[in-house]
């Protein structure tokens, strides 16, 4: 397949380096058909840690992020959250896909958000925070909606608990969404352009309770064009291009003095 | 020619009770198949959506061969056929007391499965009319699949599914006049006996006709019910049809959000 060989080494490896990271990619591989999206993509998020993703669109980060939840499932390489091989374990005939059963029990620890939100439509929005902890963490109801309802005033809808998501705007319903994450206590949590979708004027609302969360110690990785965001909020920015990671540092290196040449060619179209 | 009202008004206001033990019969056998059937058709669903491919292929074979196929040969084929070959003749068996009669198992059977199959592709099109994202939002929350169909998927496709299935009921009860066939007492059989004893044979099958719309028309009514009451609740987009246009047909019916829905009525 790819030349990158899933030996018992590097797993041990990543092993060692997985018990102080949050995640740790290691040459991760990721084909569409014949298309490469993820081209020997290494990678460390450590704890605490926020990392925002930029880069051009179709240049990976988005299917990077969502090989962390193991949304797509990668070709070659490993990728660990938490200490835990995504998606796979290790066997003597290489890498297995997990089970059903076990990749839920991993994404329990791993939040999502979406670009387009995905709420549940047919749940209000203390019903759509409610439904993973009944059904998933087994929680008694009276617990999760009181816990409901504590995420939801956190994230300012203390007053849209019983509100169907049609009758939300889109920045309230990202932050359902947001609330609808936490509800089941992540250790990280992954978000896929969420402020993209948004009308301008609510872009701020969203961003802010995303700023709570990185001061409350979260580890977040962000898929974002914010770059104020990424400035002021992000330890590191990571730059993407045609499925590679061009660029690495903290935001005042790579977005005030990039070096290669086409973080500059990004950067003077996103910043104008 | 001769229409004789007395003997029409007289069989349409007060029917001998074989016609009312055949209407019953017939509302019965219809909700009760209808039922199975749409049992029958989430399991087909499923096997379609299955990762596993001889369950995938089971069930094209099964509505494949359920749908290319009249349901009278299927009917005279399970009933008289299985027992002429000796393999399974139904007998009698009692559920919660009552005694169900080998014809109207068999009947039921056949009905069941072969609704089964029309209901599956219903059901697999509405489970695909759901975003792709909702049960990525389900699994990311750490459902399992089976799980993000439950909770997250299946919720949203049945309110999808409410206007075909209101069809397919609609079908389903007069459907049931092919049972006559195989001498289920139903109400089409109830009629044909009463017609070779009297001959009046015109006034005898519009009371037959009338019987069978109003059944159709509670019905209709009963489903409007059903489709404002969930509206009222999610508010989802769903295929609207005024209980007007139900009954009397006329085009249209798209699909539009609740909002235009309420400034249309």
């Amino acid at each position: 397949m790819i030349g990158v060989q899933r030996t018992g080494a590097s797993g041990t490896e990543a092993g060692r380096a997985a018990k102080s990271a949050a995640v740790d990619c290691v040459n991760v591989h990721k084909r569409f058909g014949k298309l490469l999206v993820l081209d020997d993509v290494s990678l460390t998020v450590d704890r605490g840690e926020v990392v925002a993703m930029i880069g051009p669109s179709g240049s990976g980060k988005t299917t990077l992020l969502r090989c962390m939840n193991h949304l797509e499932r990668i070709d070659a390489g490993e990728l660990w959250v938490n200490g835990h091989l995504i998606g796979y374990r290790q066997t003597s005939k290489g890498m297995v896909e997990e089970s059903d059963a076990e990749i839920a029990r991993q994404r329990q620890e791993i939040g999502f958000v979406f670009q387009h939100f995905n709420l549940f439509p047919h749940l209000t929005a203390i019903q759509n925070v409610m439904l993973a902890p009944v059904r998933v963490r087994r929680l008694p109801r009276e617990q999760a909606e009181q816990e409901g309802r504590e995420l939801l005033a956190r994230v300012g809808l203390g007053e849209k608990c019983d509100t169907y998501p049609r009758q939300l705007s889109g920045g309230q319903r990202q932050r359902v969404a947001i609330a609808r994450a936490l509800a089941m206590k992540p250790s990280l949590m992954l978000f896929d352009e969420p402020t993209s979708a948004l009308d301008p004027e609510m872009v701020g609302e969203v961003l802010e309770v995303m700023r709570g969360l990185a001061a409350d110690g979260m580890t977040m990785v962000v898929v974002s064009h914010e770059m104020g965001f990424a400035r002021s909020v992000c330890d590191r920015v990571v730059m993407m291009d045609a499925g590679r990671i061009v660029e690495i540092g903290p935001p005042d290196q790579v977005l005030d003095k990039p070096q290669e040449e086409r973080t500059k060619a990004f950067l003077s179209k996103v910043l104008h | 020619m001769h229409f004789s009202w007395h003997f029409f008004t007289h069989l349409l206001f007060s029917p001998p009770s074989s016609f009312v033990k055949g209407a019953i019969t017939t509302v019965y056998v219809a909700v009760i198949s209808q039922t199975l059937g749409v049992a029958v058709g989430l399991v087909l669903a499923l096997f379609r959506r299955s990762k596993r491919m001889s369950l995938r292929t089971f069930a094209s074979g099964y509505i494949w061969l359920v749908r290319g196929t009249p349901l009278l040969v299927q009917l005279v084929l399970v009933y008289d056929g299985l027992s002429g070959l000796g393999v399974y003749s139904f007998p009698a068996i009692s559920v919660f007391g009552i005694s169900i009669p080998s014809v109207v198992q068999a009947g039921i059977l056949t009905l069941s499965f072969n609704e089964g199959a029309y209901m599956a592709e219903i059901l697999r099109a509405a489970i695909d009319s759901v975003d792709r994202g909702q049960a990525e939002a389900a699994e990311s929350l750490g459902m399992r699949t089976g799980q993000a169909m439950r909770y997250v998927v299946l919720p949203q496709a049945m309110r999808i599914v409410i206007p075909p299935l209101g069809n397919e009921f609609n079908n389903m009860l007069k459907i049931t006049s092919l049972l006559s066939v195989i001498g289920l007492g139903e109400l089409f059989l109830a009629a044909q006996d009463y017609n070779s004893a009297t001959f009046k044979t015109f006034e005898i099958f519009i009371v037959v006709a009338i019987y069978y719309i109003a059944m159709t028309t509670v019905w209709a009514v009963i489903q409007s019910a059903i489709e404002r009451r969930l509206e009222a609740r999610g508010g989802e987009i769903v295929e609207y049809v005024p209980l007007r246009r139900r009954l009397f047909g006329g085009g249209g019916g798209g699909v539009i959000s609740v909002q235009e829905m309420r400034g249309v009525r």
